[in-house]
């Protein structure tokens, strides 16, 4: 029997009953559909997470005070209570690290802040002139920080746009006018640009003072809550984060790096930790929608089965015309796995639309990607050939004179 | 040529009591011969037919056709015999369903691997030699009438151009009217075309359509005899 017969031969016979045919694609479209569609969720969850990861800053090194409990896991920290990390530690990293790009201290505290008949309460990051470089921000109106005006310890102050809405009404120009941050009044110079709601807290709603004004004015003292150290580039992350715990540890003089008191965190490994949780997330959703599709491949087994049973007779004449066992049972496989192919190909196609109807309507950027389809597709084909193959060996171990004779 | 020599058949599938169908049988058919193997049910025609038709092979003894031993072969081999030299005719037709009768009639000719354009042609051939003109090719199966459908198959048996016709009660399912009809057309085969027909009937009346009637009882031939009383068939 050649190619295009049998070509011929399944399409007769998957037309030949197109309701039955139609429904037992149909758990085919849904298990792959499914699998694309939940595949593509994770991957867009794990991109909008690593993004909003990426979006505080490049090959970024974060020093935090606080201990370290367990070597490389960030298990408990007291973030901002413990006040081990100066200022002046963030110059002579400044100064003594070979692999860092800039440095860039902060002091974050939450205050109230008030304007003319409206008040907030936010954040206030006490920040130097490289903050905005290091820490990816970049302005909307008027200028950052300047060093002159973190020398001269001025009272000016930087607004994110959330905190700009909130005190001055949305979109106004609020350059020249004041604020006050726990009663202390500042002049406002700048807004930044709206860098879009991330998982790690709002960027947008700030207020970015500098570092010595908040030290003198709002915090007191002259510890930082974070140093960000930027990396030269990102193959130079590790070494960077043991030169900074090393040069910390000589600082503090404490010999037993188990008992530092600061911690630092790398963001290669926040990075690589969400995505192995979305990894998994994402395995947890596709392994769900797998089992739609092996569901719809027992239907499809069911129907061969019935298809067998109802075309006896007719397998029993095309034995005593000549067809060998062979034949017989490439015909039945055939069919079955043309039926999944086409179930995989729709399944594919409705998958695709879902993803873009998700994206489109903003709940979520799906992204298809090539590998998932390619796997789709393989995966319907191989359920065809397997659940084809135990009803197309029936048929082709009938015994032409009794398949012939069956009522 | 078809030769049976000193066949049986013994069936013990299923029980424990072997049963003996065929308890030795022999005769020669030559070409353009057309036979009727007549016999009451259990009598072991269909045991014979089946032997004849290679879908089963004899216990014991030889069944040569065209010169070549068949008694022994695989199942796969019976399948080529069956493609290349025996041409099917059942009582309940087996045409498939909801398929034009043209194709119904090159389906032999998918398995015979025969070229394209060539198999149209084919039967075309055939249709038109068992007596169905153009105006039938295109109908599907279910849309023609009994003596139309038996018709058809007769062609399908035709179109390989096969050694031996094989007819299964023929009539069985048809009314005496276009059972004629079809006994006709073979009569008309084996006297035009020179074609080699043997036909099973369990009926006197069909069996004497035929030249010869071998007479099987209880597995054995009882005889083997030119039919006396020729009928010519008259629809």
């Amino acid at each position: 029997m050649r190619a295009i017969d049998l070509f011929e031969e399944t399409h007769a016979a998957l037309s030949a009953n197109k309701v039955r045919t139609g429904l037992t694609m149909l758990g085919i479209v849904i298990g792959i559909a499914s699998v694309i569609a939940m595949t593509a969720i994770g991957a867009g969850a794990q991109n909008a997470i690593e993004s909003s990861i990426q979006s505080i800053g490049s090959n970024l090194v974060i020093v935090m005070p606080g201990s370290q409990r367990t070597q490389g896991y960030q298990v408990s920290f007291s973030r901002g209570s413990s006040q081990t990390l100066t200022r002046a530690d963030a110059e002579a990293l400044a100064s003594e690290l070979t692999l860092a790009k800039a440095v860039a201290p902060d002091l974050t505290g939450r205050y109230q802040v008030t304007a003319k008949g409206t008040n907030t309460n936010t954040s206030v990051v006490g920040a130097t002139s490289v903050y905005p470089s290091v820490r990816n921000v970049s302005m909307d109106i008027g200028d950052f920080i300047s060093d002159a005006q973190d020398a001269s310890i001025a009272k000016v102050a930087v607004l994110g746009p959330t905190t700009r809405d909130d005190l001055f009404g949305e979109g106004a120009d609020p350059t020249g006018q004041i604020i006050r941050i726990r009663g202390i009044q500042f002049t406002v110079i700048g807004v930044t640009k709206a860098k879009g709601g991330s998982g790690f807290g709002s960027q947008d709603d700030t207020i970015y003072v500098p570092l010595s004004s908040a030290s003198r004015y709002l915090a007191g003292g002259n510890h930082v809550s974070t140093i960000s150290v930027q990396a030269i580039d990102a193959r130079s992350m590790t070494d960077l984060q043991t030169e900074v715990t090393d040069d910390l540890l000589a600082r503090h003089k404490i010999s037993d790096p188990t008992l530092a008191d600061f911690s630092v965190l790398n963001q290669a490994d926040i990075v690589a930790t969400a995505s192995s949780v979305t990894g998994t997330f994402t395995m947890l959703l596709a392994a769900v929608a797998g089992i739609s599709l092996v569901v719809g491949g027992i239907g499809i087994m069911n129907m061969m089965l019935t298809t067998v049973t109802e075309r006896t007779r007719e397998i029993g004449l095309r034995k005593a015309i000549g067809a060998k066992k062979r034949d017989i049972n490439l015909q039945f496989l055939a069919e079955a796995v043309v039926l999944t192919f086409l179930g995989g190909a729709i399944g594919v196609g409705l998958g695709w639309a879902i993803s873009f109807a998700l994206t489109w309507f903003g709940v979520l950027s799906a992204s298809v990607s090539l590998s998932s389809v390619l796997l789709a597709f393989g995966v319907s084909t191989a359920i065809g050939i397997a659940f084809g193959y135990y009803p197309a060996r029936r048929a082709a171990d009938l015994n032409p004179i009794q398949a012939l004779r069956y009522e | 040529m078809i030769e049976i020599k000193d066949v049986t058949k013994t069936y013990s599938e299923g029980t424990d009591v072997a049963f003996q169908a065929l308890k030795g049988v022999s005769f020669s058919i030559e070409d353009g011969e057309f036979v009727a193997i007549m016999g009451p049910s259990g009598s072991g025609k269909s045991t014979l037919m089946h032997i004849l038709g290679a879908l089963d092979t004899p216990t014991s003894g030889a069944y040569r056709l065209d010169g070549k031993d068949v008694s022994t072969l695989s199942d796969d081999e019976l399948a080529d015999i069956r493609k290349g030299k025996i041409g099917f005719v059942f009582q309940s037709f087996n045409l498939l369903p909801r398929t034009t009768v043209l194709r119904n009639v090159m389906l032999p000719l998918v398995y015979a691997e025969e070229e394209e354009g060539a198999r149209e042609a084919r039967a075309k051939k055939a249709l038109l030699s068992s007596g169905l003109n153009e105006s039938h090719f295109s109908h599907r199966s279910n849309e023609l009438s009994g003596g139309q459908i038996q018709r058809v198959a007769i062609a399908r048996a035709l179109v390989n151009d096969p050694t031996l016709i094989l007819a299964d009660e023929p009539t069985g399912n048809l009314d005496s009217r276009t059972g004629e009809i079809v006994l006709g057309t073979f009569q008309k085969l084996n006297e035009e075309e020179g074609r080699t027909i043997v036909l099973i009937t369990h009926e006197h009346d069909v069996a004497e359509h035929a030249k010869r009637i071998i007479f099987i009882k209880d597995g054995k031939i009882e005889s083997d005899s030119r039919s006396h009383t020729r009928r010519k068939a008259n629809p």
